[in-house]
């Protein structure tokens, strides 16, 4: 077993993926002079050379589309987009033709790409630079969505990913790439749509994914000291899901938070209340509570953005209001 | 201009007519009710898609906008299945879940119509950079519209051909309206948007779209180019549509003096003098030829009368590649 951070694993998988399929190229900006802008792919471009490393223009519409052509003629691309701040400028690319063009030939046509970006807020780069579109993407038929939490998913995602013959967003939180995991020897894949259950407990599910994992380790080790056992689940793909595991601990613990760090209006924590309160109504002891970032844009200082992020404080007083623990 | 052989005047008469009939076969039904939705009519701009496709190999790709039909009965698609899929029937080439502004062959290599103005470019550009990856002789051949060179993505498409050398023959098929607006009113360059290439580095020409001959001419030339260079071409077709934007469109915003102009240059009218003066086709090969092009419409719009609605199956099926 070797310990890898999420951004040795990804590193890891990248390299895998180059060596096992010749169609594979990566491109994205500064990923290959620069060594990455997270330094995810450090060290490819001298290894791999500019062929299968591409540096791209800053022309996300162009690149990502670029991309999604050459999927459509047999490659097999991999791109980063910077972050998801900047894959708004390929919203065109991503929504109205990689989810579509399957469906309007009618399978004719596949876009068999690996859309890479980073979400998320907590390193103080103030409002455009701290947003958590990961959910928007899951919302669209056509996409699928992964959003590891640590090392061991990120690997077994992205060889999930690697073999889809459909457009994967796989989003990377910013304040995760140190996660160090022990990775197991033998060759595994994480099946996307497959939630995991990451802590067992009888009192309280909290669901997260991504980001809000180390917010629910907290919780739980704050409530753990009260005596409540906290049953965490990581959603680790947003489309598709498989709500099995998530009623079944639902049914079990009869209380439910989750916590999203996208803004309260529209998230895709409510999409996952709806459904659970849907599904799951006579079980419930009381409402689904979502934590979410506050209806603000981030603001810069840390003082600030620490309190408009989801936090172990709103996160234990909104459990409190509504469980009573 | 170069002198053409009595099968390839055929051939180029019976492409444009069929284009030209089908789609004022399309006109009828969308009046009838049969078609549904936008319909947008290439007619007056047929010697485009007819020159310039007929200069492709097998190999090559094509990749269009919303105002397909042209482009993909050019390529060879089966009008049959084009109706059928304007009637949102199964028959259709997507089974009802494309429509009139996304046809789709595979097997030609006629990678789509696509409704977003100039969302189609980047992914030209993809194609033709898995071409090079590939090492294949293939070429893209892209056909956008004035109002697509007004997008960001034009631009960011210009550049990344350029940049990369990729095999890529940019189409401007100018019929100087985007919708409603005149290109003098949407483009600071309107007079003269091939120089767009100029800043790229990019061998660009501007060339009467009307003339089915000069089409092919210029682009066997721009063709030859990029196989032999490997990096992009841009033409520029000067072309006109007669018909409104869409059929929801009465055009009410051009001065009839100004279609009528460019209706006395009607592409198969002037290529019916053409063969005529020069002994390549009889009044009776023409009217063999409009024959023919009658059955073919008939013959489609009777298959797709007769194709089956599509059942809720259809409706979701192929939302994700499954390898059942």
């Amino acid at each position: 077993m070797a310990e890898l951070t999420i951004r040795e694993s990804l590193n890891k998988a990248l390299r895998e993926a180059l060596d096992n399929n010749e169609n594979v190229f990566i491109m994205g900006e500064d990923i290959g002079m620069y060594g990455g802008p997270y330094a995810v792919t450090k060290g490819l471009l001298e290894e791999y050379g500019s062929e299968k490393i591409m540096d791209t223009p800053i022309s996300e519409s162009g690149f990502v589309g670029a991309a999604i052509g050459a999927s459509m003629a047999g490659m097999k691309p991999i791109v980063e987009i910077m972050t998801i701040n900047f894959s708004l400028l390929a919203m065109d690319q991503i929504v109205n033709h990689a989810a579509k063009i399957h469906y309007m030939s009618d399978g004719q046509l596949s876009v068999p790409i690996i859309i890479r970006t980073v979400t998320g807020a907590g390193g103080r780069m103030g409002a455009t630079h701290s947003q958590s579109f990961e959910g928007w993407y899951a919302s669209v038929p056509g996409l699928k969505v992964v959003s590891p939490s640590n090392a061991i998913d990120a690997l077994g995602l992205f060889r999930s990913a690697i073999n889809e013959n459909n457009p994967v967003i796989f989003v990377e939180h910013s304040m995760l790439y140190g996660v160090k995991n022990e990775i197991p020897d033998q060759y595994y894949e994480t099946p996307i749509g497959l939630p995991k259950v990451l802590e067992k407990g009888n009192d309280l599910t909290l669901i997260a994914w991504s980001g809000m994992i180390p917010l629910a380790k907290l919780v739980s080790t704050e409530l753990n000291k009260r005596n409540i056992n906290t049953e965490i689940i990581d959603l680790r793909s947003l489309n598709p899901i498989d709500f099995e595991l998530i009623f079944e601990s639902v049914k079990k613990t009869n209380k439910v938070v989750i916590l999203d760090e996208y803004w309260e209006t529209g998230s895709f924590g409510s999409y996952i209340s709806s459904v659970i309160q849907e599904k799951c109504f006579d079980y419930l002891d009381g409402p689904v509570g979502v934590i979410n970032s506050l209806n603000v844009p981030m603001p810069y200082s840390a003082e600030l953005e620490d309190k408009v992020i989801p936090n172990i404080d709103r996160a234990l007083s909104k459990i409190k209001e509504l469980f009573g623990f | 201009m170069s002198n053409i052989d009595k099968e390839t005047a055929r051939s180029y008469l019976l492409e444009m007519s069929k284009i030209r009939h089908f789609e004022e076969a399309c006109g009828r039904m969308y009046m009838q009710g049969k078609i549904k939705g936008f319909l947008h009519l290439y007619i007056g701009e047929e010697a485009i898609a007819v020159g310039a496709i007929s200069q492709l190999t097998k190999q090559d790709y094509v990749i269009t906008h919303y105002r397909d039909h042209g482009h993909a009965l050019a390529r060879g698609m089966d009008p049959n299945k084009i109706m059928a899929e304007l009637y949102g029937k199964k028959g259709g080439s997507s089974r009802g879940k494309g429509g009139s502004m996304h046809l789709f062959d595979k097997k030609l290599n006629f990678m789509g119509g696509y409704a977003i103005v100039g969302g189609h470019l980047p992914i030209a550009i993809g194609l033709g950079l898995a071409l090079k990856k590939q090492k294949k002789d293939g070429i893209v051949l892209c056909f956008f519209g004035d109002g697509a060179v007004n997008e960001g993505e034009f631009h960011e498409s210009m550049n990344l051909a350029a940049l990369w050398n990729l095999p890529v023959l940019f189409y401007l098929e100018n019929n100087q309206y985007g919708m409603g607006t005149h290109v003098k009113k949407s483009s600071a360059a309107a007079d003269i948007l091939y120089k767009f290439a100029d800043l790229y580095g990019m061998p660009a020409t501007r060339i009467d779209g009307m003339d089915v001959l000069t089409v092919q001419d210029s682009a066997k030339e721009a063709i030859n180019k990029i196989r032999t260079n490997g990096g992009p071409v841009l033409i520029e077709a000067m072309t006109y549509r007669f018909k409104g934007h869409s059929m929801a469109d009465p055009a009410s915003y051009r001065e009839d003096s100004e279609v009528k102009q460019w209706e006395d240059k009607d592409p198969i009218l002037l290529f019916k003098e053409y063969v005529k003066e020069n002994n390549l086709l009889t009044d009776i090969d023409i009217s063999n030829i409009e024959n023919e092009v009658k059955v073919i419409i008939q013959n489609c719009l009777k298959f797709a009368e007769n194709s089956p609605l599509p059942d809720m199956s259809v409706a979701m099926d192929k939302v994700y590649y499954s390898d059942n």
